[in-house]
């Protein structure tokens, strides 16, 4: 059964994912994107995964598509149609780099196998065993974040903050001053 | 035969992985459309997101949050946890995601202010027509427009 459910969003995943590739609209796309994000949290979910799946639905699916349509408000949602030109060299490209990653998944263990190295590695068994007792969360993905990890998710704070910092530097600077592109230009000359 | 159908239920899942991200991987190179560029580009990041937790799956396993005690004092009961450790990794780089996807949607905007484009091909067409005319200004007038009589 959740096999099926697994082939199901898979196939849903792609069809919007073609989808996402052929529009021209890029309100369309946006909105694409959103529901490819919300697929993939289910997905997520069914590989037992809900920390994840959580974090997808109200990360990727809320914030990131707020983004998105703010920057449409500012800048556009006309797209100008794809050139032919460009098109069989990318597809080449595309198929090459897939058949080539496609040969490598044959080193990778078999999809749920329970003996596979990520599973069997004393690092996955002793935060199984142990991190109830010494952190007293039951849920292992949150002690190991928060606790284990820490300094990891500190650092993560410290990317959010800069990039945070870089977007308020780069549309705070033009806002400030109220200079387009153009009014910049006949400065100079 | 039954060799070549055990591949396919071992693998699936990677090759599915793998087709979403080359779809995301074709519209970053093959739009140029900046704002569809970072759309592709957050295919793709799912995709490695998927195949990360396809890895660290596990058939009949749960999700790796422990079972109560009552459960866990049955000596036989040996529950079986997918991955945590996956899952950590991921969400970091979730968030770390948005973080740099907020950066460029940033950085369009600019472009869009500065260019009145944000078109990757009108982009590259104008900065080659300003570096053209920079040259042409540093390095003065040609022989043939001296000898013509207009200096300039």
């Amino acid at each position: 059964m959740t096999l099926v459910i697994d082939v199901f969003l898979f196939l849903f995943l792609m069809i919007t994912a073609v989808a996402m590739a052929r529009m021209n609209s890029l309100f369309g796309v946006v909105m694409m994107s959103g529901i490819y994000s919300l697929l993939s949290a289910a997905l997520f979910m069914v590989m037992d995964a809900p920390d994840v799946a959580f974090t997808e639905a109200a990360v990727g699916a809320g914030i990131s598509t707020v983004l998105m349509l703010g920057t449409l408000a500012l800048v556009g949602r006309v797209q100008k149609p794809a050139l032919r030109r460009h098109h069989f060299a990318a597809l080449g490209i595309v198929i090459v780099t897939g058949i080539a990653l496609a040969y490598g998944t044959y080193d990778l263990p078999a999809f749920g196998d329970a003996d596979n190295p990520v599973q069997t590695s004393t690092v996955t068994e002793r935060y199984v065993d142990v991190s109830g007792r010494e952190i007293g969360i039951p849920n292992i993905v949150t002690s190991v974040l928060a606790s284990y990890r820490g300094y990891d998710t500190l650092g993560e704070t410290v990317v959010v903050f800069t990039a945070a910092v870089a977007v308020l530097v780069l549309l705070g600077r033009a806002r400030r001053r109220g200079v387009t592109g153009e009014e910049r230009e006949s400065d100079l000359q | 035969m039954d060799n070549l159908l055990q591949i396919i239920i071992d693998h699936y899942n990677y090759w599915i992985v793998i087709i979403l991200m080359m779809i995301g991987f074709y519209v970053v190179i093959a739009r140029g459309n900046l704002v569809k560029k970072l759309v592709g580009l957050n295919i793709f990041q799912t995709s490695v997101f998927l195949l990360y937790i396809s890895v660290g799956n596990v058939m009949g396993g749960t999700a790796p949050i422990l079972v109560s005690e009552a459960a866990e004092a049955r000596p036989d009961a040996q529950v079986l946890y997918t991955n945590p450790l996956t899952s950590v990794l991921i969400l970091t780089a979730i968030v770390v995601g948005v973080a740099t996807t907020s950066l460029g949607l940033a950085l369009v905007v600019r472009i869009k202010e500065s260019y009145g484009t944000m078109e990757e091909d009108e982009i590259i067409d104008m900065d080659q027509a300003e570096d053209k005319a920079e040259r042409d200004r540093l390095r003065g007038p040609t022989p043939e427009e001296i000898a013509e009589g207009h200096p300039s």
